[in-house]
């Protein structure tokens, strides 16, 4: 089948078999491997990318589901320059092996867009779909809390 | 002519510098192992053992090597050299023939034009199984004498001497180390009958040893390439997809692509042992310890790993860091047709931990002395003999400073909040505040740093000042920890240049850095590093004809004698180095000796809310001091203490790998449950910086300590607030909410 689909404003289309996630997609035919496939059902976030201004966990949405979508990676975020969350993650230290990253920046930014200025209990909740097996969750608080301007 | 100031070199040690290697981890461009594509690719996959033992009586691979778009099917016969691999012990097949050990054992494996077919053709295989029996009770295979290892530590008078005495048995869950990245890799045969493998792992020269004697080639035919890693914990010491791999390349002519499964990562690789423990401890009525006695049963799982190694520690380790001068510890480590155990952050002294910190709190409590306050009286310190091996301690050991630091450290407001997220269950289920009960729990942790036991530890790294910068080689492995950061400090520091880059060389352009492990690669490839570039240092000192070097070249009493261009212009100053630790000695028949090259120690103390009646719990904060000898770079030292406390939280709360008769119940992250943003507790790090015995600046490995002893300090705060005697980690709601329910074994 053939898809089209917006993918970080521009026009693209790409073949799927019907049996494969958009994640896979994503990689494989449009090379854009920023999402990453941790636990392929929906639990880690570490594949996050925004599908029509929602924020979703790539690995479930099959690409055959995506035609005349717009679709957003962490590839597409940072396309002119870096996004604050970007930047913020980098400067306070929140990148280790850095797999769960592109998850975390793409489920930041979203939650930014919802809500500039959100407490850090607010970015606790909103963030705890996305698992982070290295930082305790210590430096990416302490990014994005200056960057929502708590403390 | 330019004046030199003196100036401290920007981005050097001590400061917290930037990652070269952040912004393409933010931006999405950075390329781990499972990014990998090459034109035509092919993919694997494997066939694994669905019977935690059986005997294979038919394996027919006709089937899906018939299917179109399958191009192997490769089994045990297609093994060229050796049959078996293993970390410290061939024993492990590449491929099971005969038999079947462990669930999920590989059996199998195709290469396909997609993963789909792959996965289809492994489906296909056609394999008939003879099941029999697992032996999955530790006990039982110790008395059936399945043991890969015995080790004791005998020291002392045998005699009890303690006026006081506690007894107790303890349990450690299987913990998995759950690396965000799954085991993958990519393979590419190079025409002329090698192959080059680009892998994440945690030590690339060793993975290359049971490569090429598997594949039966020479050593200059396979190079592995250190490909980008998501992460590790110990997980990826042992090889996972490794050979497969080199197999199928190998045989199609093709590169080829495997990527497990998160399913299959929970058995595509060694987990954290589980324990059973029992320990007696004898103290005066004034709170000297007087003897400690354990029996430490560890579950090694179907195939060796490291488990000799893991319970080696978990005895040497059995004491804490607490002087005493009578010692028995007996330790075994079992063969069973459970999952395969080895490396895990810790590396048994974790569970170690678990045993004698409960037993310090009971012992404290059974002579009326506070809990800190006798710690402090028995804590180890410089000159003094480790207990369990008389080593003389010989490094910086700062443990009574930590308890003192710790206690005064502010605890978190009192009362339970009224913000379901702050409470136990959060915001799923919430308890009523008011049955809230607070209780706070404190440990200390010891762990050996870098390679022991008379192991020939060595990392090898080359130095060069080229006209366009410093390159620094190493094939030391960065699995996330920032490891590239720290040489970079290092070399910058010493030679007073700013530029300088860490390449990564493949197996064959430079000798091996070990692994990354036993957190050893700042003082080891640190070390390394940093001999290098003085060595280099004094070789351009000496060409250029002056006394100082930095960015513009080489300076004599503040003047600039040869500038850059000139020094290296010509020809580059290179300096290669293989950087070996002070010795250390293997162990007597009593487990004696100075096994260790250096220790370090941490203080856990956690404040957990616990609804006793719904069994409901909160790691509300956990405050630690930890011994790093020198902060190379203190952001990265506080990021590896909080995400080395989160897995000790871990292990405390969530995390255990459910077996029944030999088989994974929650082999997903559905069911095998880590910390999220929401159960992390607030985390305070302090250090104390007192320089340790070798180390670039007295630099101290930080990883694995902060996983030691949290588990402990959580458990002791549950136990804090309910009362409960709680033997076993993780603690489950039901160990809570029905107690005296209990769930520990005796060994």
């Amino acid at each position: 089948m053939r898809i089209h689909a917006e993918v970080n404003g521009e026009a693209r289309e790409f073949e799927t078999k019907g049996s494969e996630s958009l994640l896979f997609v994503l990689a494989d035919q449009l090379g854009l491997p920023g999402a990453k496939g941790a636990c392929e059902q929906g639990e880690c976030g570490s594949c996050s990318v925004m599908l029509d201004g929602r924020l979703v966990c790539s690995c479930l949405v099959m690409a055959v589901d995506v035609d005349g979508s717009e679709i957003v990676t962490v590839e597409g975020l940072g396309r002119s320059g870096l996004h604050p969350v970007q930047k913020a993650l980098v400067d306070s230290g929140a990148v280790q092996c850095g797999f769960c990253t592109p998850g975390f920046v793409v489920a930041a930014a979203a939650l930014l867009d919802e809500n500039p200025v959100p407490s850090s209990d607010e970015i606790r909740e909103a963030l705890s779909g996305n698992i982070c097996r290295c930082t305790g969750y210590g430096a990416i608080l302490r990014g994005l809390d200056s960057l929502a301007g708590n403390r | 002519m330019t004046a030199r100031t003196g100036a401290r070199i920007k981005g050097g040690v001590g400061e917290s510098t930037y990652r070269s290697d952040g912004i393409p981890k933010v931006d999405g461009t950075f390329i781990y192992s499972s990014d990998m594509y090459m034109d035509r690719m092919l993919w694997g996959a494997t066939l694994r053992s669905p019977h935690p033992r059986a005997r294979i009586t038919k394996l027919d691979i006709g089937p899906a090597l018939a299917m179109t778009g399958v191009h192997a099917v490769l089994t045990d016969d297609d093994v060229p050299g050796r049959k078996t691999y293993g970390l410290e012990h061939p024993d492990q097949p590449v491929l099971g023939s005969e038999s079947v050990e462990y669930w999920g054992q590989p059996i199998a494996v195709v290469a396909a034009d997609d993963p789909e077919i792959a996965r289809r053709a492994v489906d296909a295989i056609d394999v008939e199984y003879e099941v029999l029996t697992p032996l999955t009770d530790p006990i039982e295979a110790e008395r059936l004498d399945s043991v890969f290892k015995r080790q004791r530590c005998r020291r002392g008078a045998e005699k009890r001497r303690g006026m006081v005495a506690v007894e107790g048995y303890y349990e450690v869950g299987m913990q998995d180390q759950a690396p965000l990245g799954p085991e993958s890799g990519l393979a590419v045969p190079d025409g002329g009958g090698g192959v080059d493998l680009h892998i994440a792992t945690q030590w690339t020269h060793i993975d290359h040893e049971q490569i090429v004697a598997c594949l039966g080639l020479a050593d200059d035919q396979v190079r592995i390439h250190h490909s980008g890693v998501g992460g590790a914990f110990g997980a990826r010491e042992d090889v996972s997809l490794q050979i497969h791999l080199c197999l199928l390349a190998l045989h199609t002519g093709r590169p080829v692509k495997m990527v497990y499964s998160r399913s299959e990562s929970f058995v595509g690789h060694v987990h954290r042992h589980p324990a059973l423990l029992w320990y007696r401890h004898e103290a005066d009525a004034d709170g000297v310890l007087r003897r400690v006695e354990a029996r430490i049963v560890l579950d090694g799982g179907a195939f060796h790993s490291t488990s000799s190694s893991v319970l080696s520690n978990a005895v040497y380790h059995a004491a804490g860091p607490y002087r005493c001068d009578s010692v028995s510890v007996e330790g075994v480590a079992v063969k069973t047709n459970n999952p395969p155990c080895g490396a895990m952050r810790g590396f048994g002294a974790v569970q170690s931990c678990f045993g004698y910190e409960a037993q310090m709190d009971k012992l404290a409590d059974a002579i009326g002395m506070d809990r800190i306050e006798f710690r402090i009286r028995n804590a180890l310190q410089r000159g003094d003999p480790l207990a369990t091996t008389g080593q003389v301690i010989e490094t910086s050991m700062p443990a009574v400073e930590l308890l003192e630091r710790v206690r005064g450290m502010p605890l978190p407001e009192e009362g339970a909040s009224e913000d379901p997220r702050l409470l136990p269950g959060g915001t799923g289920l919430t308890t009523p505040g008011a049955s809230v009960r607070r209780g706070v729990g404190y440990a200390l942790g010891l762990k050996n740093l870098c390679f022991s036991e008379g192991f020939d530890d060595y990392s090898e790294a080359r130095v060069c000042i080229t006209p366009f910068g410093v390159e620094v080689h190493t094939a030391a492995v960065e699995v996330g920890q920032g490891l590239g950061m720290i040489l970079t400090q290092i070399a910058r520091t010493v030679l007073g240049i700013e530029d300088v880059v860490v390449y990564y060389d493949d197996t064959s352009k430079i000798g091996s850095a070990g692994g990354t492990s036993a957190s050893r690669q700042t003082q080891m490839t640190g070390g390394a590093v940093l001999e290098a570039a003085k060595m280099a240092r004094e070789i351009a000192l000496t060409r250029g004809n002056g006394d100082e070097l930095d960015d513009a070249g080489v300076w004599r009493g503040g003047e600039l004698v040869t500038p850059m261009s000139e020094l290296v212009g010509g020809k580059p100053i290179e300096y290669h180095i293989r950087f070996h630790h002070p010795p250390t000695e293997q162990p007597d028949e009593n487990g004696q000796g100075n096994l260790h090259v250096d220790f370090a120690v941490a203080v856990h103390r956690a404040v957990v809310d616990v609804d006793q009646e719904l069994g409901l719990f909160r790691v509300v904060q956990i405050d630690t001091v930890q011994d790093v000898g020198f902060m190379i770079n203190p952001r990265s030292v506080v990021g590896q203490i909080e995400g080395g406390v989160m897995q000790g939280v871990g292990l405390a709360t969530l995390e255990e790998i459910v077996i029944e008769k030999g088989v994974i119940k929650n082999p997903t992250f559905t069911d095998y449950l880590l910390p999220t943003f929401l159960d992390a507790p607030r985390i305070e790090v302090q250090v104390v910086e007192e320089r340790g015995a070798f180390g670039p600046f007295g630099a101290k490995g930080v990883g694995e300590p902060p996983t030691v002893s949290s588990t402990a300090a959580v458990v002791a705060a549950i136990r804090d607030a309910t009362g409960l005697e709680l033997n076993r980690t993780p603690v489950r709601p039901e160990h809570v909410a029905l107690a005296p329910v209990q769930a520990g074994r005796h060994p």
